[in-house]
């Protein structure tokens, strides 16, 4: 008999073995449909973003709402680089992921997400869509349906030191050629004083989204297209372009660091906090970090748009910002559509922007008294958003990550060899990218 | 019930296999079934997106990738990698095994704290090395300005000349002492009695590491070193970590892993993923061959 039983236990526990992993046993959990009621006691999962303050953010924001319908959120941390973090979310998207219910995505990826993405149009009044910006409204708008909310919006700007320009009595470059010159007077009287490590521009380098975000916005100053005409076709190899990148890869190891080639925001902003630099580029919300408590530089900085292509070129600032969305799979889709328009409201956003400066998506907020009396400098920015520019994202669509790679490597390659034959590698990157659209039947 | 008891031993052997079976299974299902998705993968041209569609295509992925030039330098850095920081783990793992082989006080708590480097996982301490090695604010270039090397600051991870050499540095710092352990575990197999003839017959201690110790040692080394090799060439995180999308660090795991996951090109990571598992495979046979032989003709 014994063997018998022997043979039954392993049969059993192979088969065991095998319906868990199939999933077989998983434990069949209740759903809830988009048009359910709100249910108690349920515990949704969000990504909320990975960096510090953001994160504490978050988990005051939510705070309330859990007291209010006694659910329960889970914060998940993810990547901080937006690459990482976007093959993730396509990770767990691609397998339908029932673990995650809300997702914190760029403003770049409605159209790279939507597939996946419950359509929210239905589920949320009219008068809150239209509190916000229509321009991110529409940019979260994919084939009519509303796949987003937004949940706070970014501009790219210029920091500079008051003080130090003050000191030389420079004014606030206009121009990429003044912030050069600028940036070389500051950095070479300030390296004969006390402050050895002085350096002018700091931007983000590293072969990284960040990176196109940059020179998206240096092309743009100068007046080339964003790697794409109207027509669809790649132009990426023009004279404006190369202008642009003649100037840039001059910076680097003269206003710029050659570590600037690896910096990624954080990386930037601690040589820039720690009094190293005379102007940094990044987004609007790092006012609130520098001019913390345990910063060096509080109360010294500056905040503007950035400089123009040449007399003749334009300001271009680059958006950014989060949205919030609700994935298909998930099985707390009422529960979740209640967080999110908790969070997204202007309520939240105004808490927001008063204790760490992050931008409202609601344009009524830049006018309000109370934010403007801690926070003037919202002021200045709320202009910016005329001059701003978009990535390429929707039009490029699917393709966007392998576009935006090419992009920055290229990019990288040319400010690592100091502007060496630019013309040769632009007209690469444009085949490349032309290639990767629209691939030759070889 | 006729065969039941036939032999107690094949009785044994069959009840045996079943005890095992769980654990063949599960490992069939874990590490095999992935494996034969990536190679059935790779000869689709599936996409992340949506797996279903994936249309068989022949070979069409290993041509793209042969044709690529970035997976020539992922092969090329890759095994620049594996070379040198194999060989100055090696060295450096003969010289503080052979120093912790040796009496004096404290050794415990030195061997303890050797170790810690290799304790430390992989990503908190290319991150902990990429604070270091911050040209602005990073300990490492305060170092080196203060001993007096160079006077303008290193851009460690993002001048091209260096990047290289600043990811060997953080591996062999890392893996050393894994090397060491090994080492070590095989320098207390050599018997005592040889040192004693050596001592009695007046060697020179140079003479004595040549003759004695590191013949005796080979066996071991070329054990130690067939495992780091093999360590080596999969090298993923601290890349990952330190220097992702950098031409010049870019290793065959990081290609596969930006084809599969960035790109969401399922097809074609395979492939790349499949092409490092047979340079692995095959490596790992000429080694084998290799030791074979050689213990073949010691024997002889």
């Amino acid at each position: 008999m014994v063997p018998i039983i022997t043979r039954g236990i392993a049969i059993a526990t192979a088969v065991l073995c095998v319906s868990y992993f199939a999933g077989v046993f998983s434990p069949s959990r209740k759903t809830n449909d988009i048009h359910d009621p709100m249910r108690k006691g349920i515990e949704l999962s969000m990504t909320c973003g990975g960096k510090g303050k953001q994160f504490e953010e978050c988990v005051k924001s939510v705070k309330e709402w859990e007291e209010k319908t006694g659910n329960k959120v889970n914060l998940v941390s993810v990547p901080a680089e937006a690459n990482e973090k976007l093959a993730l979310y396509q990770q767990f998207l691609a397998a339908k992921s029932k673990n995650l219910d809300i997702y914190l995505i760029d403003v770049i990826w409605p159209s790279l997400l939507a597939n996946h993405l419950e359509d929210l149009s239905n589920f949320i009044p009219e008068e809150e869509k239209s509190a916000h910006f229509e321009h991110i409204i529409q940019n979260n708008t994919v084939n009519g349906a509303l796949v987003a909310m937004p949940l706070y919006t970014e501009v790219g700007v210029l920091y500079y030191r008051k003080d130090l320009l003050e000191k030389y009595s420079l004014n606030v470059p206009q121009t990429w050629e003044e912030l050069t010159e600028t940036s070389l007077k500051i950095q070479t009287a300030e390296r004969k004083t006390q402050k050895k490590k002085m350096w002018g521009y700091i931007f983000q380098g590293k072969a990284a989204e960040g990176l196109t975000v940059n020179g998206l916005e240096w092309l743009a100053s100068y007046g080339s297209p964003l790697i794409l005409l109207e027509n669809g076709k790649v132009s990426l190899n023009t004279t404006q372009a190369k202008k642009a990148l003649k100037v840039v890869s001059s910076w680097i190891g003269r206003i710029s660091p050659e570590g600037v080639l690896n910096y990624n925001e954080e990386d930037g902003r601690g040589v820039f906090q720690s009094s190293n630099a005379v102007f940094l580029r990044s987004w609007a919300s790092v006012w609130g970090l520098v001019n913390a408590q345990d910063s060096q530089i509080k109360g010294l900085v500056g905040i503007t748009a950035l400089p123009k292509g040449g007399v003749d070129g334009k300001h271009t600032n680059m958006l950014g910002g989060q949205q919030l969305a609700v994935s298909k799979y998930s099985e707390h889709k009422a529960e979740a559509i209640s967080l999110i328009r908790h969070l997204t409201g202007a309520k939240e956003q105004k808490r927001k922007a008063l204790s760490a400066s992050f931008l409202p998506t609601h344009p009524a907020l830049y006018s309000d008294t109370e934010i403007l009396d801690k926070h003037p400098h919202f002021a200045e920015i709320y202009p910016l958003f005329e001059s701003s520019i978009m990535r390429p994202a929707r039009q490029i669509g699917l393709k966007y990550s392998q576009v935006s790679k090419e992009f920055f490597m290229t990019l990288h390659e040319i400010l690592a060899k100091k502007g060496e034959k630019i013309e040769g590698k632009l007209q690469d990157l444009n085949n490349k990218i032309s290639e990767i659209l629209e691939p030759s039947s070889k | 019930m006729k065969t039941v008891k036939s032999t107690l031993s094949y009785e044994r052997q069959k009840s045996s296999l079943f005890f095992v079976a769980p654990l063949i299974v599960t490992l069939l299902i874990i590490a095999g079934f992935p494996l034969l998705t990536t190679l059935y993968y790779a000869f689709t041209d599936a996409h992340l997106s949506d797996l279903s569609q994936a249309k068989f295509i022949g070979l069409g992925n290993y041509k793209k990738i042969l044709s690529d030039s970035n997976w020539w330098s992922s092969v090329y850095n890759t095994f620049l990698f594996t070379l040198v920081s194999v060989l100055l783990e090696t060295i450096l793992g003969i010289i503080i095994a052979l120093a912790l082989n040796k009496h004096f006080r404290g050794r415990g708590l030195v061997r303890a704290i050797v170790f810690i480097p290799w304790a430390i996982p992989t990503i908190v301490s290319a991150r902990l090395w990429g604070w270091m090695y911050h040209d602005v604010y990073g300990i490492l270039n305060e170092i080196v300005k203060f001993v007096g090397l160079t006077d303008h600051p290193l851009a460690w991870t993002a001048s091209p000349n260096l990047v290289m050499i600043s990811v060997i540095i953080v591996d062999v710092w890392k893996t050393t002492p894994i090397m060491t352990m090994m080492i070590l575990a095989g320098l207390q197999l050599i018997p005592q009695e040889c040192y004693e003839a050596a001592k009695i017959d007046g060697i020179h201690p140079v003479r004595v590491f040549f003759r004695v110790t590191l013949p005796l040692l080979k066996s071991t080394l070329l054990v130690a070193m067939i495992l780091r090799t093999l360590d080596a060439l999969r090298v993923f995180d601290l890349i990952y970590v330190l220097t992702p999308n950098n031409s010049r660090t870019i290793s065959m795991s990081v290609y596969a892993h930006q084809n599969l996951f960035t790109f969401q090109e399922t097809g074609i990571g395979s492939a790349a993923a499949s092409l490092l598992f047979l340079i692995v495979l095959s490596i790992t046979f000429i080694y084998l061959f290799v030791g074979k032989k050689m213990a073949a003709y010691e024997s002889h």
